[in-house]
């Protein structure tokens, strides 16, 4: 199919593995905040998911070199380019966090809480489930035509 | 037009946006002004992916290496016969959209929704995210794909919450912490690949990841298969979508339902063909289409809400797209680009029908609608056409597009082809039941019937309401005299008016253009078809893409 040949890149990074803990400690943490009802914790969880994902990038970097500045020898320097994308990642993850606080302090406004309210749908199921009765969906309309014209007339007298 | 012209383009349809995004937040003061801006800048996008469409298919993927670093350092902008086809549909739609919303700025001006949906922010906002969206489709690295869909996730989450009303506040939560992890995800994702083959570049990585690991390998793709199936809305990463979607106002809606999940599902296709060609997925990707499909569709049915029936539908027929992705042969890559074409515009003219019908019904519960068809002949007529051209009937581009997937479906022939072919069947016919069932409530059934209905519901959800609400407090789930979300619409008041407002005659045009766009599709059949035959042969073949991203002494 393809006619590309692969080529034998092999990588050299090898991780530290004190970086490895750090983010898996952050991004376990901030899963767990993240599970959470109230929006505030939810929004902490996301910092700490995100600041995991930074050290992630610091453990794809290699090893720790000099900064990398024209003139300076290859060898001794650190990787840029994950330093770029995460300096990136880290003025995205700070603007949406921003979004996100105001949007939590808007719904406490609104609500007086900053529980993440229940999805209006899935209670409504859960509510007819419970009570054992048939879903909205259920469709009126289609009963009999004659039904319906029998309870129009009736209307219309009434009123 | 000369060679040396053509990559000076490709920064156009990303810049031309920004730069009326920075225009119409200078001009707020002045709505002509910011009008005039954004078709401006919309109009010109519209015609620079024109001629990229044309440019791709006479010579071959555009490739400009921004900042003149040395290949492959530098950040490049590729358009190959894929990119240019989603830049021309998408750039198209939000065109239509924008007149739309225009329209309806018009409309409202002195009006309370006009308070509700400040146009002053509207236009930059919507700009940056047509800007994001042109990105995404350009994008030659991974992390460059990333900003892209950043930027129009960003913009997406300032349309959503648009006027800070309750409801939206409630549906903007869910969408954006929804959309943070699945932008984690991607990123770790990206890190990983880093990790593994040293580049970002689309066309390097796809030389470099098959000399990887297998294990390695899988990893990388489902780490991204993850992260863009949650943005395209594949089952199971489908939930926050009808939540998210249908509080939002009627163009936002639209745009959003027509673009945002199918900038998802491009990347798909472009990370599935070009870096993973010998997907050991094929399997899941078949179960996550008729999941999709199954699953998106049965919400449709048992829904009671016009713009959340869309929503399902929309989630539904994601499922196909994913379904000709997952066949990985040229054939099915085809369908699926054909069918990503043809789902755009038809959604999006499906939602802006229903912004219309919530103008003139003051709703769009079904239990509160009737008698459209006697009040507006034309919207009706878009309405029908649309929604048979959704669930695939003859001679729509619908139907043409759910032939060519089942048609590659037939032709690869496992059995779990076979089972998703009968699955993608049976979608249609329901999606046919489902807008049927708009259609003789909302559109066909006497008013009379509709007003008698909705006076039952109104009743019981009211009783429903009260219930619901004695229930939390019982539970303790939240502090007395707090408002409840899920409050029933009170009394009867009935949503159908006996003399309709007039439609905005922007607004209907916009529609109508919209719906002729959907129709038109079915004239270009031949020649979209033989495109994205192509275009799936490039995505195939692999080599056009990377030969002419990277120059030869860096193709390692």
């Amino acid at each position: 199919m393809t006619t590309l040949a692969p080529t034998g890149f092999e990588s050299t990074l090898t991780p530290n593995i004190t970086l490895v803990l750090v983010v898996v400690g952050l991004v376990a943490v901030g899963t767990a905040l993240a599970l959470d009802r109230s929006l505030v914790r939810v929004l902490l969880g996301m910092v700490l998911i995100g600041n995991g994902v930074a050290v992630l990038y610091l453990v794809v970097s290699g090893r720790a070199g000099r900064a990398p500045f024209v003139g300076e020898d290859p060898a001794a320097m650190s990787d840029p380019l994950p330093q770029a994308m995460v300096l990136t990642a880290i003025v995205i993850s700070l603007a949406t966090i921003g979004f996100l606080l105001a949007l939590s302090y808007r719904l406490w406004q609104i609500s007086g809480t900053d529980d993440v309210p229940d999805d209006a749908e899935d209670a409504r199921i859960q509510r007819l489930a419970r009570d054992d009765e048939t879903s909205e969906t259920y469709d009126r309309s289609e009963e009999s035509t004659t039904t319906s014209d029998e309870r129009a007339e009736a209307g219309e007298s009434r009123g | 037009m000369g060679d040396f012209a053509v990559p000076n383009l490709l920064p156009l349809p990303v810049l031309l946006p920004l730069l009326g995004a920075a225009l119409a937040l200078a001009f707020r003061r002045s709505d002509r002004l910011q009008r005039i801006v954004s078709i401006a800048a919309l109009a010109g996008v519209v015609v620079v992916a024109a001629v990229l469409v044309w440019q791709t298919d006479a010579s071959g993927p555009q490739v400009l290496w921004l900042g003149a670093w040395q290949e492959p350092l530098g950040i490049s902008l590729v358009a190959d016969r894929l990119s240019a086809l989603m830049l021309l549909v998408s750039s198209v739609v939000t065109l239509l959209v924008l007149l739309f919303a225009i329209g309806q700025g018009h409309a409202d001006s002195d009006d309370e929704v006009a308070r509700e949906t400040p146009l002053s922010i509207f236009h930059p906002t919507y700009l940056v995210l047509t800007a994001g969206v042109a990105n995404a489709f350009l994008a030659g690295d991974l992390f460059n794909l990333f900003v892209g869909f950043e930027i129009l996730l960003f913009s997406s989450y300032v349309l959503i919450t648009l006027g800070g009303s309750a409801s939206r506040i409630h549906a903007g939560t869910t969408y954006v912490v929804v959309s943070l992890l699945s932008s984690a995800l991607f990123l770790i994702g990206i890190a990983a690949t880093y990790a593994a083959t040293g580049t970002v570049n689309l066309a390097q990585l796809a030389i470099r990841i098959g000399g990887l690991d297998s294990g390695v390998a899988l990893v990388l793709q489902l780490c991204l298969l993850t992260a863009f199936a949650i943005k395209a809305a594949v089952f199971p990463m489908s939930a926050w979508l009808p939540d998210s979607y249908p509080t939002a106002p009627a163009p936002v809606t639209a745009v959003f339902a027509g673009l945002l999940t199918k900038v998802g599902v491009y990347a798909i296709i472009r990370t599935q063909t070009l870096l993973f060609p010998e997907s050991p997925l094929t399997d899941l990707l078949l179960w996550a289409a008729l999941l999709t499909m199954v699953i998106g569709i049965l919400g449709a049915v048992s829904q009671s809400g016009l713009k959340r029936i869309l929503s399902f539908t929309l989630v539904s027929h994601i499922g196909y797209m994913i379904f000709g992705i997952a066949l990985s042969t040229q054939a099915g890559t085809a369908g699926a680009i054909f069918y990503v074409v043809h789902h755009i515009i038809i959604q999006t003219s499906l939602f802006l029908i229903t912004g219309l019908v919530e103008r003139i019904g003051g709703s769009t519960s079904l239990h509160r609608l009737g008698g459209l068809a006697m009040a507006s002949p034309l919207l009706a007529t878009l309405f029908f056409v649309s929604a048979m051209n959704l669930s695939g009937v003859p001679p729509f581009s619908g139907f043409l597009a759910k032939i060519g997937l089942v048609d590659a479906g037939i032709a690869v022939g496992t059995p779990l082809a076979w089972v998703v072919v009968a699955g993608g069947i049976v979608t249609s016919l329901l999606t046919l039941y489902a807008l049927s069932k708009v259609w003789s409530q909302a559109f066909w059934r006497p008013l009379a019937e509709a007003r008698q209905v909705a006076e039952l519901a109104a009743e019981e959800a009211a009783d429903e309401a009260e219930q619901f609400e004695q229930a939390e407090l019982d539970a303790g789930r939240r502090p007395r005299g707090t408002t409840t979300i899920t409050a029933a619409p009170t009394g009867v008041a009935l949503a159908v008016d006996t003399s309709p407002r007039a439609l905005p005659r922007m607004m209907l045009g916009a529609t109508a253009a919209m719906t002729a766009v959907g129709l038109s599709i079915t004239l270009v059949a031949g020649p979209l078809h033989a495109f994205t035959e192509r275009a799936a042969a490039d995505l195939r073949q692999r080599d056009p893409y990377v030969t002419s991203v990277l120059p030869e002494q860096v193709r390692r």
